[in-house]
């Protein structure tokens, strides 16, 4: 729904074809109620949102009859673009332009008043403070040790699906009541207790309540096997980046070592030796110096970002000729690895990213 | 439709009897909500302490109204289509004529609680100094309590408990101990009664408005099945409900103080054994209490609509 306000300030209202639209014209302290943190978050009763879900239909219908659409199917997209059309808005967040959403996604799911209309509370465990946590703790009667023997396979094959246990905030979300750090760990802790346990069907499919699927996160890198050009001559391609600089590179077997950058040699392209060190690591660290060609391309950045970039590619590229081992040993060594460093921005108020202005005690 | 403010009982303050005056009648209430108050069950003099203080009111009185800010709920309108009040009286102020309404004598023996270890306590160097007058003796440094007075005390206590039940009152099962925790809630589960065998939070009764909403009603009945928490303290709720002035009936042991709690029971809360015999004790009574209230409710419709007819 139309953003509203249940505080009890000045307001503005406007209503448009039953669309209602609050705005906050002022407010002041004095005006607020006291002890306000005291009374808790909002409590929405039901009628509350009965009443909310109707004048939210009724005002789709309304809308899509001021865009000339078929109120029957007006879906939520077609809302919102009608209220973008309608309610132009220049703001940077998202979040603060006009909106128009069913209730239920608008106030947030609360619980609703936990005892009857004799004032007894609906939970055994209401006066805990915390029944939905506790209440998951309290699970009764159904771990019994009845077959000790079945279902370890099945634990371990469990464990090591990729799943993980909910979080912190999952967990409020699903009890709807807030669960500290202690009680949250607390939990993680007799999950996986339970889970160790030999146990049934019943059993799994509770713990399975509590764990999701971590989709497949193997994160295996494919390395590229070697292809041959019309000689005959193994080449492998690679690719890499430094600050600016984007470079390819093609490494071809049995050479004597020659390097090509952009149709350039490379005693022209880098006249400093730093570059030209950086650009040989990889070889060098490999021992095959003066056994593979190079010719690359790269472009943007400056000398020490195109030798760096080059430095990558060629490094990424020469995996396909080598051992699993090695590759393992490059990475460690650094080789493969995207450089993150970029230039940092400029602040205001400063001269450049840390520099402050001169300080002048006078 | 009945709603339990927040005060209950006419206006009666916490007026103290000189101990050893007969307790006065109960009266009607006369509040707005038109309900009849938790009345005085009167007690033996036998078993008064003399050195105790002036026991805890269980009449509630006008005293949790000034500690919260929150304005009291208005008055509930008149039980719509329900019994009319002279009905209601009948059916509230029967019990009370009997001694043993509820029969709840039958439901132990002296020979059940010798066999689930109720008389054992505590070694000597344990022993609470208001403990002393329930204990029989002690036999190479154990404290054995006496069990004619645990039997007293527990008539009393299941007694009261079931008058409670028997009027609809909120009744809470505390225990601080971590091998009874699940047999507790499932005790109480049992029942349709509540339980609290976690980590007590400080305002838990005394700051309930603030904690669980405004409109929130307060249990009507605590029984402690363990009085010490886990590190051997008077539970924090026994004092809390004697200033929320809520009857409790607990279980003390020789190490506890029984000083606070309305309906001591003396008797040993460490066995296995003897704190299922008084789940048992206690599921039992409950459930009777209320069969009995449903039985009278039924008749009492049945009479009415024979009389309308």
């Amino acid at each position: 729904h139309l953003v509203s306000s249940s505080v009890s300030v000045p307001v503005s209202c406007c209503k448009m074809n039953s669309l209602w639209t609050v705005r906050l014209i002022c407010t002041t302290t004095a005006v607020q109620k006291r002890n306000v943190g005291a009374s808790g978050p909002e409590k929405y009763t039901e009628a509350f949102i009965k009443k909310q879900i109707e004048e939210f239909n009724l005002g789709k219908r309304h809308l899509a009859n001021m865009m000339g659409e078929d109120p029957e199917t007006f879906t939520q997209e077609d809302i919102d673009r009608a209220i973008a059309y309608l309610f132009p808005s220049g703001l940077f967040d998202k979040r603060a332009r006009p909106l128009m959403k069913h209730p239920t996604e608008v106030f947030p799911e609360q619980r609703k008043i936990q005892w009857g209309e004799d004032g007894r509370p609906f939970h055994f465990l209401f006066y805990t403070g915390k029944q939905s946590y506790y209440s998951l703790m309290h699970v009764s009667m159904l771990f019994k040790h009845q077959d000790q023997l079945t279902n370890i396979c099945d634990i371990l094959n469990r464990n090591l699906a990729g799943s993980r246990w909910l979080t912190k905030i999952e967990l409020e979300e699903m009890l709807l009541e807030k669960v500290s750090d202690n009680d949250y760990s607390r939990f993680i802790q007799l999950l996986q207790k339970l889970a160790t346990l030999p146990c049934a069907d019943i059993e799994e499919k509770y713990i399975q309540k509590f764990s999701k699927e971590v989709p497949a996160q193997l994160q295996k890198v494919v390395i590229e096997p070697l292809q041959h050009d019309e000689r005959g001559v193994a080449f492998s391609t690679g690719e890499g980046k430094r600050k600016t600089a984007r470079a390819t590179a093609v490494v071809y077997d049995n050479g004597t070592g020659r390097i090509t950058v952009n149709g350039i040699d490379i005693l022209h392209y880098f006249p400093v030796l730093q570059d030209r060190e950086q650009l040989l690591f990889p070889f060098q660290f490999l021992g095959r110096i003066g056994k593979h060609d190079m010719v690359c391309t790269v472009s943007g950045g400056g000398r020490s970002a195109q030798a760096g970039a080059i430095r990558l590619a060629s490094a990424k590229a020469l995996r396909s000729f080598v051992t699993e081992k090695e590759v393992e040993f490059m990475r460690q060594a650094g080789l493969l690895t995207v450089d993150p460093r970029v230039k940092e921005r400029k602040k205001p108020g400063q001269e450049g990213p840390r520099r402050k202005f001169t300080w002048k005690k006078r | 439709m009945e709603r339990y403010p927040a005060t209950k009982g006419g206006g009666r303050g916490a007026t103290a009897t000189a101990p050893g005056r007969a307790r006065p009648a109960p009266q009607e209430a006369e509040s707005a909500a038109d309900l009849p108050p938790l009345l005085l069950l009167h007690r033996p003099r036998a078993l008064r302490r003399a050195r105790s203080m002036a026991l805890p009111r269980l009449l509630r009185a006008a005293a949790p109204r000034l500690y919260s800010t929150v304005p009291a709920p208005a008055p509930a309108p008149a039980p719509a289509g329900n019994r009319p009040r002279a009905d209601d009286d009948k059916l509230l102020t029967e019990p009370l004529s009997h001694p043993d309404f509820f029969s709840v004598k039958e439901l132990f023996t002296l020979k059940d609680l010798f066999d689930a270890r109720v008389h054992l306590g505590h070694k000597k160097g344990c022993r609470h100094r208001f403990m002393e007058p329930y204990i029989f003796g002690c036999r190479l440094d154990q404290d054995i309590i006496d069990l004619d007075q645990t039997m007293q005390h527990l008539q009393l206590a299941l007694n009261f408990t079931a008058h409670v039940a028997y009027r609809g009152g909120i009744i809470l099962f505390v225990s601080r101990r971590r091998q009874f925790c699940h047999l507790v809630e499932s005790t109480a589960r049992a029942c349709g009664e509540y339980a609290h065998t976690r980590y007590w939070q400080g305002g838990l009764l005394t700051n309930a408005h603030i904690q669980f909403g405004p409109g929130v009603r307060l249990p009507d009945l605590l029984i402690f099945l363990n009085t010490l928490n886990n590190v051997f303290e008077p539970h924090v709720a026994i004092r809390d409900a004697a200033k929320m002035n809520i009857p409790t009936v607990g279980v003390v042991d020789t190490n506890c103080n029984p000083c606070l709690i309305t309906y001591p029971i003396p008797g040993n809360d460490d066995s296995p054994a003897a704190v299922e015999l008084y789940c048992k004790l206690f599921r039992m009574t409950i459930i009777r209490a209320k069969d009995k209230r449903r039985q009278s409710e039924a008749v009492e419709e049945l009479q009415r609509k024979a009389q309308g007819k």
